[in-house]
């Protein structure tokens, strides 16, 4: 993996080739290899070691979550394209056997089958807003939570720092406009030493998401002139376009307003999060460093396995 | 042209805006404009004036006020004549 073949397909092709990740027949569904999965670990228990001193209460929700709740969170208006909405056979054994009748003909048989009220979870905390917003009001000093979900985009990709399903970490910050700032500040810089101290380039730099359809634009043009996102950003498989590692998000109050989260004197919390794409970090500590991770820079080494 | 942009954004459901207490200065974002609620603005100026917004024109500041989309919408529209 040198600087010639810095692209997408030689990384996966490389990772296919050395059984770190494995095939599935879907562009961005892949098996992990228990070394891919250790330094997943590792690096998580980085992220939690350095987040420790704020005590951060652990939530694990599954990468499915409840339908009523991504459509109240607004998320089909900024990114129906992402969206995974589970669906099941909810039929007879005549409504069976035409489905069976159907599959075996080659003909689409998932109009057979019905929403659930289940969708795929797109980000680690979609699922923590109303959770403690039914709690009641949020104390003064604000709430901080460490989140880990199995997340879904709908974006097939070629790209294996494109998954369709991949593990994101969150840490949030739920209080005034300047508590979650100062949490946003204080993320910027410690991760950005976290990420050098495995002996990766990166920059930092403004961002936005990708908002759907030219609407989106607007909003992609807003959330930039207002500053609401940055990107911690790695060259993985391309040094042109690198790839974002982390990310750093202030919401202002979109989710106190959304979700009624608010102090006890019922002004409203404002918000901000800190996302670490862990198959991302995985992969860019592979590109940079090699597929055996014996031969990896001691300190890198160090970092990850020292303790 | 203000008053028909005017009457135009007092149609839309989707824009929580008292347009009885605002001048052609007032900030709509002040006054509750919301981000998605822009998109519907966009759209309904769009089919109203047949006009299409260029992506540098979607910011923030174009629609911040209805004297700033009236300005917007005449300068696309001398463009289409």
């Amino acid at each position: 993996m040198d600087a010639k073949t810095f692209d997408a397909k030689s990384l996966l092709d490389t990772l296919f080739d050395k059984s770190i990740l494995f095939k599935t027949g879907v562009d961005g569904l892949y098996g992990r290899s228990g070394v891919f999965e250790d330094v997943i670990e590792r690096f998580e228990r980085l992220v939690t070691s350095i987040g420790a001193p704020d005590k951060a209460t652990r939530i694990h929700f599954p990468p499915g979550m409840s339908r009523a709740t991504l459509e109240g969170s607004g998320y089909m208006k900024s990114f129906p394209q992402l969206a995974g909405c589970v669906h099941s056979f909810m039929g007879g054994e005549r409504e069976h056997a035409q489905l069976l009748g159907m599959m075996a003909a080659g003909e689409d048989w998932t109009e057979l089958q019905q929403a659930t009220n289940v969708v795929l979870t797109p980000a680690a905390c979609y699922p923590l807003y109303p959770t403690v917003a039914a709690r009641g009001p949020v104390p003064d000093d604000g709430v901080l939570f460490e989140l880990s979900s199995y997340c879904f985009r709908h974006e097939p990709s070629k790209d294996p720092a494109r998954m369709q399903l991949f593990r994101m970490r969150e840490f949030v910050r739920i209080g005034t406009a300047e508590q979650v700032c100062a949490f946003r500040e204080s993320w910027l810089e410690r991760g950005k030493a976290m990420i050098e101290s495995l002996d990766l380039p990166c920059e930092v730099d403004l961002a936005n998401d990708p908002f759907f359809g030219r609407g989106g634009k607007m909003m992609a043009n807003n959330q930039r002139d207002e500053g609401l996102k940055f990107e911690l950003l790695i060259p993985v498989t391309s040094i042109e376009k690198p790839t974002a590692c982390l990310s750093f998000n202030y919401h202002r109050d979109h989710f106190g307003q959304t979700w009624g989260l608010k102090f006890a004197d019922g002004s409203l919390c404002h918000s901000a999060c800190v996302g670490f794409g862990l198959e991302r970090v995985a992969l860019a500590l592979f590109r940079h460093h090699g597929p055996e991770v014996e031969a990896w820079p001691a300190s890198v080494r160090d970092t990850l396995w020292g303790n | 042209m203000i008053d028909r942009i005017r009457a135009l954004l007092e149609q839309q459901p989707m824009i929580s805006v008292d347009f009885n207490t605002i001048t052609d200065d007032t900030n709509l974002y002040d006054a509750g404009l919301t981000s998605f609620a822009t998109v519907q603005v966009m759209l309904a100026l769009e089919e109203e004036f047949n006009i299409e917004f260029p992506e540098a024109m979607l910011t923030r500041r174009t629609f911040s006020s209805l004297a700033n989309v009236a300005d917007a919408v005449s300068r696309l529209t001398q463009r289409a004549a």
